[in-house]
């Protein structure tokens, strides 16, 4: 034990040390404190305060539940079902109305779009963006060149059975691999991707053979596109005559379009969405600036 | 032992027991490459391979060019310091944290630019990530660790460390399991458990070097000339004692095959979830708190030449510390499966744990009184107590953060990264770069090679650690009061994506600060490489110019 005799006296502080050394270090013997101690008397009492409250010590077979019985699941049933009650007004007025009615009821569109939204970028956004403006083999949806239709209820049943989803009643249609699979030979699919892009009064090489591509266009294509080439929304043939391209109009890309046949793919959404929502999504979607009577 | 006559050489059972073991190593080593499944496996059997002979020699070449009786532990009655270790893990702390900082900052700049992986599987996010954070807490920080422990155990206790070999094995050891862990992480191999993610055999040989660690420690505080111990080798006691225990815990798997990678923990779904963050907070506690507790323990009052604060203090906060610390893991859990009781006990053990945290502030700061004045003159002493200023700050945000309704704003948000970092980068790294400056020139026994780079090193990465975790303030309570916000009609405001896109200017500030704290980190490297291998002392270690340093 150390002598009072080494407990030096430190100048500065006025403090005795505990009279220990190490490499030259000394320690002073001041108290611990008051606030600090009191700070942490005080944590120890709020959290004895809070075992009380809550759940807090497990036991044998089970744990405290504290005085009030409060608990994490009930606690988000709760909050679920206030959530669902602040909507409920309106979602159940959704459920009972059709498509048309909502939109024409400029409360219940105002609901069904604000529904919609949060459907759209949580479901939709991943592959028409955020806004709908879409991307390369992904549609736009704010303007009227519509794939498939765009009236409510083409728009609903897209929706709810998807494009070549494996949905029965979804939407089908397929353009063929004409290079992949052999139907046509090379320079008649370059033929006739210089004809389509003079159908939508695209400049074309001088020398591209127009008249060949006519002809493989009028023998494999007008079937589906039209003899005019302006598409058939039964069977979701796009319009090749406008300015709007899926995939893109370079020469390459039609080319490459030809060649491996094209066929994106939308879910069903039936499977995993409720009906209102489907109902929401349908008006909102209609409403992004394309919509069709 | 001392008499006058020559004694014969020999081998001691140490040198031929390593010597034995690690041929035996290398042979099954090379079965294992040869019979590996996977080639990254092979590579890692290699590497343990290439590592035996390389010990096997190292330990043969020793013992050949050794005088016939091993080091004396004093000389003239002064002990006879162990240093060679020391040097090493200061210069791979060095090392690693500069490849650490720079990893980083390359995970921050893919989160504002993701074109940044090159599309290599290598460097993609899920790979580096967990790189840099091992590489900046095992590799730098236990470099650090291991270094400074040697050191200090040795001055504190008036005696050479314990062993010839065992700290040698130690230092070199755990810096080849952290290639084995960062080449494993480049190459995919995971068990996807955070800060614990090397696979079996990884582990099994970081378990290795660790008892060694811890007997190497513990011999040399038995030996200890001191009647007491001091306080700082407490800390570091606590802190290789506990992570030894965490590693245990968290890591029992049983391996697919010896000639695989792949292993499954034996722990299950909540119960697995529970065990990880014990683990994982913990080593918080006691790998980046109660390990550089003791370095601020020691290297504050020396560089100070002050005694410290309160010793009464130092015993009730580090036993309050070790006692609380362990149960707050759960507080990574809240608003999980994981049962409410353990929630509960989680977020108030981490309430109760703000004072005990705050101990070691005090401790730190309250040393200085008498000697404020230093900080104007000695960047490397302000660059210690600003680390305890953020040591304070980040151990209240921490107890903050753990409370139920503040944490269902906070969990999942990049507030959780920034008040990681403030304790990362603010406490832990800066109280490193001041032990650091100090080790390198108190056991290359040489003034450093500038103070005033000192100076530059400390603003650069203060205002780098200002911007990061500001950012991070800023986005992470951006990001959490997106998630939740609702419209007036109950719907969700905003799109996960919307969230995300908010965030990228905060993360091109992080990134921002990120790069200044890497600078800084780089200029301490210059200065200490400078430091060892200059002959001439540009700015020497005096008055006169220090003040000019601190007039700038």
């Amino acid at each position: 034990m150390a002598g009072e005799s080494n407990r030096d006296v430190d100048a500065i502080t006025g403090r005795t040390t505990t009279g220990h050394e190490w490499d030259g270090i000394r320690e002073l013997n001041t108290p611990l404190p008051r606030w600090w101690l009191w700070m942490f008397y005080a944590t120890i009492i709020w959290s004895i305060g809070y075992w009380i409250v809550y759940p807090a010590w497990p036991l044998v077979t089970t744990n405290t539940k504290g005085l009030f019985g409060w608990n994490t699941r009930s606690a988000i049933v709760e909050d679920l079902d206030a959530l669902r009650a602040q909507r409920a007004p309106y979602t159940s007025r959704i459920a009972a109305a059709s498509p048309e009615e909502i939109i024409s009821d400029p409360q219940l569109l105002s609901f069904a779009r604000a529904m919609g939204r949060p459907a759209f970028v949580e479901n939709c956004a991943p592959c028409h963006g955020a806004g709908g403006g879409g991307a390369k083999g992904y549609p736009n949806l704010n303007d009227d060149d519509w794939l498939w239709g765009g009236t409510l209820a083409d728009l609903e049943l897209t929706i709810r059975h998807g494009i070549r989803s494996g949905d029965e009643k979804g939407r089908q249609g397929a353009m063929p691999a004409f290079g992949r699979d052999g139907i046509l030979q090379r320079a008649e699919i370059a033929a006739a991707a210089d004809f389509v892009r003079s159908l939508a009064g695209l400049p074309v090489a001088p020398e591209a053979n127009l008249a060949l591509g006519k002809k493989v266009f009028a023998d494999n294509c007008a079937a589906c596109h039209g003899d005019d080439g302006k598409g058939k929304r039964e069977i979701g043939a796009p319009n090749l005559t406008d300015a709007i391209w899926l995939y893109g109009s370079d020469r390459q890309t039609i080319i490459e379009g030809i060649w491996n046949g094209r066929g994106g793919v939308m879910p069903a959404w039936e499977r995993r969405l409720d009906d209102t929502t489907i109902k929401a999504l349908t008006v909102y979607v209609h409403t992004l600036g394309g919509g069709e009577k | 032992m001392g008499e006058a006559r020559a004694i014969s050489k020999s081998m001691t059972v140490g040198e031929a027991g390593t010597a034995t073991v690690f041929a035996a190593l290398a042979f099954l080593s090379i079965i294992v490459a040869a019979k590996a499944h996977t080639p990254a496996y092979a590579f890692h059997a290699y590497l343990f391979a290439a590592a035996s002979v390389g010990a096997v020699f190292l330990v043969l070449n020793r013992y050949m060019s050794r005088p016939a009786a091993l080091p004396p532990r004093e000389i003239d009655g002064k002990p006879n310091y162990n240093l060679g270790p020391v040097k090493f893990a200061a210069i791979a702390a060095v090392v690693w944290g500069i490849a650490g900082f720079g990893v980083g900052l390359l995970a921050a700049l893919q989160l504002a630019f993701p074109a940044l992986n090159f599309d290599l599987s290598w460097l993609s996010f899920g790979r580096i990530r967990p790189l840099h954070t091992s590489a900046v807490i095992f590799a730098f920080g236990g470099n650090v660790l291991i270094g400074t422990s040697f050191y200090v155990v040795q001055r504190t206790c008036r005696a050479r460390l314990a062993g010839e070999l065992a700290p040698w094995f130690v230092v070199l050891g755990y810096n080849f399991f952290i290639v084995i862990a960062g080449t494993g992480y480049l190459l995919g191999i995971t068990q996807s458990k955070e800060y614990a993610e090397p696979e079996w055999y990884a582990d099994l040989w970081l378990t290795v070097v660790w008892v060694a660690y811890f007997l190497v420690f513990l011999g040399t505080v038995m030996r200890r000339k001191e009647p007491h111990i001091y306080v700082a080798n407490w800390f570091y006691l606590g802190f290789i004692l506990t992570i030894a225990v965490l590693h245990l815990g968290n890591n029992p798997a049983v391996p697919v095959s010896l000639f695989s990678p792949k292993s499954y923990i034996v722990w299950a779904g909540v119960q697995d979830a529970m065990v990880q963050w014990w683990y994982g907070h913990n080593a918080v506690g006691f790998f980046l708190t109660a390990g550089f507790l003791a370095i601020m323990y020691y290297f504050i009052p020396k560089r100070a030449e002050r005694p410290v604060y309160s010793y009464r203090l130092s015993i009730v906060h580090f036993w309050a510390l070790i006692f609380i610390y362990i149960w707050a893991g759960p507080h990574h859990l809240h608003y999980t499966a994981l049962p409410d009781w353990a929630q509960t006990l989680g977020m108030t053990f981490s309430v109760m744990l703000w004072m005990p945290s705050w101990g070691g502030m005090i401790n730190g700061l309250m040393t200085l009184s008498g000697a404020w004045d230093k900080l104007r003159t000695d960047p490397v002493l302000r660059m210690m107590v600003v680390s305890v200023a953020f040591y304070g700050m980040s151990t209240f945000e921490g107890p903050l953060m753990s409370v139920k309704a503040v944490n269902s704003l906070s969990h999942y948000t990049d507030w959780t990264i920034g008040h990681v970092h403030s304790g990362a980068l603010g406490w832990v790294a800066f109280v490193s770069f001041g032990a650091l400056y100090c080790l390198f020139s108190w056991v290359w026994n040489r003034p450093l090679y500038s103070v005033r780079l000192v100076s530059w090193h400390f603003w650069i990465s203060t205002i780098g650690i200002v911007l990061y975790i500001t950012a991070m303030w800023v986005a992470g309570i951006l990001q959490g009061l997106m998630w939740r916000a609702y419209t007036s009609l109950g719907f969700l405001e905003y799109s996960f994506i919307e969230t995300v896109e908010a965030m990228r200017p905060f993360y091109l500030i992080r990134a921002l600060g990120g790069a200044l704290f890497l600078a800084g980190a780089l200029i301490m490297a210059w200065n200490l490489w400078r430091t060892v291998v200059a002959r001439r002392v540009e700015t020497p270690f005096a008055a006169g110019d220090v003040r000019l340093a601190a007039a700038e």
